[in-house]
């Protein structure tokens, strides 16, 4: 992905130019004020053979997400826990800059990033997924699959992974003659919170909510912060600037803010899907 | 993460015997590998980690060289003796992103714009973990590049604050990392006041984050004290000592 910033160096200086004219009149690129989302599209249900999935746009950044349960043994230290894996990969149709190949460090970020807010937000009450303590638990996978990138992924593979498992169906699977059956019945996912990460980008002085792909190659630095209802449950860095604490704090002012409006679309879903 | 036991007792004493503001012991070595061109060695509380930087030196791949500035690679990586159960040697997705965010946390503090068509490497290898080992890492691995007398606009120091107990608390140890409520790593430049690496693990409320912060940002700078000493006693050795001797 880095590549891409290097092929359009020419346009970018001169858009950088037109960038910083309207961002000293306190205008984006496309418009939006400072702390101003793209329009965000959410679509549940799209894959009908997964237990759960979502299609999401942001702006033009567009990402699906496919949930798979499964079952397998628990996670070293966690017996008692059911297992959950966020994974992310950048198809090569996401932009004419990205290989197929082996995730790159921005891509294992990426997830890892998407992970984290799910994780650390106890988003699924993962003590109810556990078949036999110590030994056989549910696995939920959340695959994230980016199909075009405009900035900002990090986000669009947050709400996609966060609504796909909120409309998932969970299967119910039994134990028999030590053996998992599968039922056939589902039941909701136990759903104990919704975390939303909202990031924003830092260029020059100005802090921008959801940067696009121009603002990305433009920006000395990013930070994603994750909430919940009860407050901050993930927070990244990323790129190669710096922030002043006083940057840091307004972020997650913002972050707050924004984040209650994108968390209401969410719960919305759950609420339409009965 | 949910919390079990107490880990604060009732008169604010941590499970190592700290308090809620104190940091855990840290001792820099500077130069202690003859072959690298800069290095350190740092012992914060238990963890022990070796850095090592070569350059700024002929960039391979070549493809790989910019023309205007210099190349920071950094390789984060845990020995596999280094923890409790073996670690697999191969790079996990884990070092993968604390690799890519120890690089960006340095980066600011580097004039690599000095060093055109160059590359500089940062190897830091943990040889024994304990909690707050990336802090660690970048701590020493700023000391490392001192050494190697690169250009810089200032050393980074870094710190975690983080929930315990429902109280903030200085540099997180290894069972607070994994039976407390959070954990904030943060890098900081003390002299430009810019924050270099930010993450958060855990739940925290909003109030207390701008605390949290806060209180990492005052462990940088303690650890950044340590770092200039740990300098000064490798280039002008005694002469420091007799001085504070004398005040």
């Amino acid at each position: 992905m880095s590549s891409s910033k290097r092929s359009t160096i020419i346009v970018e200086h001169l858009r950088k130019q037109q960038m910083w004219d309207g961002l000293s009149r306190g205008k984006r690129l496309d418009g939006r004020d400072f702390s101003e989302m793209r329009q965000l599209l959410i679509e549940t249900d799209v894959i009908k053979k997964a237990n759960g999935s979502a299609r999401v746009k942001l702006g033009d950044s567009e990402v699906i997400a496919g949930v798979k349960v499964e079952t397998g043994e628990p996670f070293e230290g966690l017996e008692n826990k059911g297992a959950l894996i966020v994974s992310a990969e950048v198809l090569p149709t996401a932009s004419p800059y990205i290989e197929p190949g082996p995730p790159d460090e921005e891509v294992v970020e990426l997830a890892r990033v998407v992970d984290r807010g799910v994780r650390e937000s106890e988003m699924i009450d993962l003590e109810k997924l556990v078949l036999v303590p110590g030994k056989i638990v549910y696995t939920i996978f959340v695959d994230c699959s980016v199909l075009n990138t405009d900035g900002n992924l990090f986000d669009a593979t947050s709400y996609a992974t966060v609504a796909a498992l909120l409309t998932s169906k969970l299967p119910i699977f039994e134990m028999q003659d030590e053996k998992v059956i599968d039922t056939g019945n589902t039941q909701p996912m136990p759903v104990t919170a919704v975390p939303v990460s909202i990031t924003s980008a830092r260029i020059g002085d100005y802090v921008l909510t959801d940067p696009g792909a121009e603002e990305e190659a433009c920006m000395d630095s990013r930070i994603t912060l994750t909430t919940t209802d009860e407050g901050f449950c993930a927070t990244q860095k990323g790129h190669t600037g710096s922030f002043t604490p006083e940057q840091i704090k307004k972020a997650a002012e913002a972050a707050t803010i924004k984040g209650n409006e994108v968390r209401t679309r969410l719960k919305g879903l759950v609420a339409n899907n009965g | 993460m949910t919390q079990t036991r107490k880990l604060i007792d009732e008169n604010g004493i941590r499970t190592d015997g700290r308090g809620i503001d104190d940091l855990r012991t840290v001792k820099i070595t500077v130069g202690p590998l003859k072959n690298a061109d800069g290095s350190a060695f740092i012992e914060f509380g238990k963890n022990r980690i070796l850095v090592a930087v070569y350059g700024p030196r002929e960039v391979h791949p070549k493809h790989m060289a910019l023309p205007d500035r210099c190349v920071l690679r950094c390789r984060y990586h845990m020995s596999p003796f280094s923890t409790d159960t073996r670690k697999n040697p191969a790079p996990s997705r884990r070092e993968i992103e604390i690799s890519k965010v120890m690089r960006e946390s340095l980066e600011p503090a580097l004039m690599l714009q000095d060093y055109p068509r160059a590359a500089i490497d940062v190897f830091v290898e943990v040889l024994q973990s304990d909690g707050g080992s990336r802090c660690a890492g970048i701590s020493a691995a700023a000391v490392a590049l001192a050494d190697a007398g690169i250009g810089m606009h200032d050393l980074v120091a870094s710190c975690a604050a983080g929930k315990v107990d429902d109280k903030v608390v200085l540099d997180i140890n290894d069972e607070e990392d994994k039976e407390g409520q959070a954990d904030m790593p943060v890098a900081y430049m003390p002299r430009l006041e810019q924050v270099t690496l930010l993450q958060l693990d855990g739940r925290i409320a909003p109030e207390q984050f701008g605390e949290c912060l806060d209180k990492a940002i005052g462990g940088c700078k303690m650890v950044y004290e340590i770092q200039k000493q740990a300098l000064m006693q490798k280039y002008f050795g005694n002469e420091t000592e007799l001085k504070e001797e004398v005040q």
